[in-house]
């Protein structure tokens, strides 16, 4: 161990905000809510220090456009909320897909719906966070399970938004939101920092102004930020020069080429975690705080004798489909646990027979303990 | 002769306005306004929502921002603190930044941040064709309020100086020079600063209220009929009032500015740090 490692003994939110102060985040937009109000409280004190700017807005609509309007100017940006602000930013969730901005949202997921348990644990927005926002859209959602996760897949949140430009959702959850555990703090320059695409290196430098959408084949569009030239941002369908545009050809490009930018990469966007799989009989699809319980459920099952195995999506959007179904094809059994009444299970159904998938559902507000899930793999074998 | 090519997209134009529509008559006022400025266009945002009025950015030689609707104020928030050395501007409708965008609207106004807000208040939605707003006048038929609006409007200068806004003025789409004045000098106010513009829509409104106005140059005429400046305005009896669209510079005043704050702090804190 060198001298210089740092550790600390910290919640998950305080982790994610950590995380985006080292991915460089220099800009955040919040509304209070729990259980995600650590992430803001952090940023007020910690983004002035450095330079960067806090605001606490009116609500959650007005955050997320503060911070898309923040990216334009060239900011790293993001904002923290939990479910009913989640649903809030949908709509402007939406508005940086389809011009191109980055920002980072974190969802810290409460009981839903509604108001419903906002001290609680739920994993309530999974396919909010694919689905919320109107019309064909692309999604990269990262779900971790740990606390040092917080802190490594917010920054690779940040850097995933920059290079495809694009929002990146974070989904926490309660439990990992205030969970406290020992993690190290990497060391400056330990992990890769990607910053956006600079419009120069992309297209001719004339072309600029006149075409900041241009676009090479499924790339993102690199348009310049506000002040170096003056394009125009639309959340209309737009042609290359950025303008609205209703020709058909060129819509279609647009709502292809935004979400191909990052299903053709998926090497890019994709991780997750194989525990026990080569020879699972049993195949155990868990994320979040969920994956918990059941990496020690495969493991208790093991010394049991019992042939379990866990794929844990990291990435939760885009699934890792190629990787799940490799694993998914030989298990007799696909077992999900999660806490919500099946919005991961009706995924593992799209690539295996229905018959073969288990669900483990809680929606009490209580966490998934590993117990429900061995006892309920041992009533299968 | 101004020369108005130097701020225009030209061809982006012909514009989407109707005839009679008083919003190429504020675009002008706005471009000369910004020019008497002598900004830097690459240093201005102009910022819109949704609606006939947040077409504008598109024909505007600057940075130009269309967001969605009732949103334009949440945008420019983040641009302005992010970057107060951009100026920004943002133009919305009487829907669009009243009703949709009130929120940002008011706590706008209350935190004094350094943009210049300009309603174009026709008292109606434009785009969607024709339905009652917060500023419809009472009584008027609109295309969902068939039998007479029954809602009492809102008066933006009030709004606006309640909420905490620096300077407010309102002028009319008739009094140009006026306008120009107004404008010009929201611009170049320190805070958070409104110009409300007493416009009109024949396309949509004045073509169902027959009785007050045949014409789309009836609509402009009703406004310079109808404006009382304010110096004059507590001569009126209330219903001469209800009647009336008084202009003027309401409230002109010094307040520290959001982001000027936000900067001290920032020196502040690095100075203790060091």
């Amino acid at each position: 161990m060198s001298k210089q490692e740092k550790f600390e003994f910290i919640q998950g939110n305080l982790a994610c905000a950590k995380g985006a102060a080292y991915a460089g985040c220099d800009f955040f937009g919040g509304y209070p809510i729990t259980p995600s109000t650590e992430i803001a409280e952090f940023m007020s004190g910690y983004l002035p220090k450095k330079g960067g700017k806090f605001i606490q807005m009116e609500d959650e609509i007005s955050s997320i456009g503060s911070i898309i309007g923040a990216s334009l100017v060239g900011k790293k940006a993001m904002t923290a909320t939990s479910g009913p602000g989640f649903s809030l930013m949908q709509e402007l969730l939406g508005y940086a897909c389809i011009a191109e901005v980055p920002i980072v949202i974190v969802d810290i997921m409460r009981g839903g719906p509604s108001t419903g348990l906002p001290t609680a644990p739920a994993q309530s927005d999974l396919q909010q966070a694919k689905w919320g926002t109107h019309g064909d859209h692309p999604v990269i959602a990262l779900i971790p399970n740990s606390v040092e996760e917080m802190f490594t897949e917010t920054v690779r949140a940040f850097n995933l938004a920059e290079y495809f430009r694009t929002p990146v959702i974070v989904l926490g959850d309660e439990i990992i939101g205030h969970m406290r555990e020992k993690i190290r703090i990497p060391e400056p320059g330990e992990l890769q920092i990607v910053n956006r695409t600079r419009p120069s290196t992309a297209a001719p430098e004339t072309d600029l102004v006149t075409t900041p959408y241009h676009a090479l084949g499924n790339d993102p569009a690199t348009l310049p930020k506000f002040g170096k030239s003056r394009i125009h941002v639309t959340g209309l369908n737009h042609d290359i020069t950025g303008f609205p545009t209703s020709d058909s050809e060129m819509v279609g490009d647009l709502n292809t080429r935004i979400i191909a930018k990052i299903y053709e990469q998926r090497d890019i966007v994709d991780n997750f975690q194989l525990l026990e799989v080569e020879d699972a009989e049993i195949l155990v699809l868990a994320v979040g705080s969920a994956s918990r319980a059941a990496e020690e459920a495969v493991l208790e099952l093991r010394e049991q004798g019992v042939k379990a195995g866990l794929f844990r999506p990291i990435t939760l959007w885009p699934f890792p489909k190629a990787e799940f179904r490799k694993y998914a094809k030989h298990a007799k059994w696909i077992v999900v646990p999660e806490m919500n009444l099946g919005q991961l299970k009706v995924v593992a159904e799209r690539f295996v027979k229905l018959e073969k998938v288990v669900p483990i559902n809680l929606v009490n507000g209580e966490p998934l303990n590993p117990e429900l899930i061995i006892s309920t793999i041992k009533r299968l074998v | 002769m101004f020369n108005y090519s130097e701020y225009l997209r030209e061809e982006k134009l012909p514009h989407i306005w109707c005839p009679g529509c008083g919003h190429g008559i504020v675009t002008k006022s706005l471009i000369r306004a910004v020019d008497k400025a002598g900004w830097d266009k690459d240093k201005i945002v102009l910022v819109s929502g949704i609606g006939c009025a947040s077409r504008l950015p598109g024909y505007i030689d600057v940075n130009t921002l269309h967001t969605a609707h009732g949103r334009a104020l949440a945008f420019a928030t983040g641009i302005k603190l992010a970057r107060p050395d951009m100026h920004v501007i943002v133009v919305s409708g009487d829907g669009d930044g009243l009703a949709i965008g009130g929120n940002h609207f008011i706590h706008a106004c209350r935190r004094n941040i350094d943009i210049t807000t300009i309603i174009f208040n026709n008292g109606i939605y434009g785009m969607t064709g024709g339905q009652y707003s917060p500023t419809t006048a009472y009584g008027d038929k609109t295309s969902t309020s068939p039998f007479g609006n029954m809602e009492p409007n809102f008066d933006v200068v009030d709004i606006s100086i309640g909420a905490g806004a620096t300077f407010v003025a309102r002028g009319t789409s008739y009094h140009v020079p006026q306008l120009d004045n107004y404008i010009y000098k929201a611009l170049t106010h320190k805070g958070f600063s409104v110009v409300d513009v007493a416009e009109a829509c024949f396309t949509t409104h004045g073509r169902k209220n027959k009785n007050k106005y045949k014409t789309n140059i009836d609509m402009l005429k009703w406004q310079k009929d109808h404006a009382v400046p304010r110096s004059k305005a507590d001569a009126l009896t209330d219903e001469e009032r209800e009647n009336a669209i008084i202009t003027g510079i309401f409230k002109d005043s010094v307040r520290p500015e959001f982001t000027e704050r936000y900067d001290e702090l920032i020196k502040q804190l690095k100075t203790k740090g060091e």
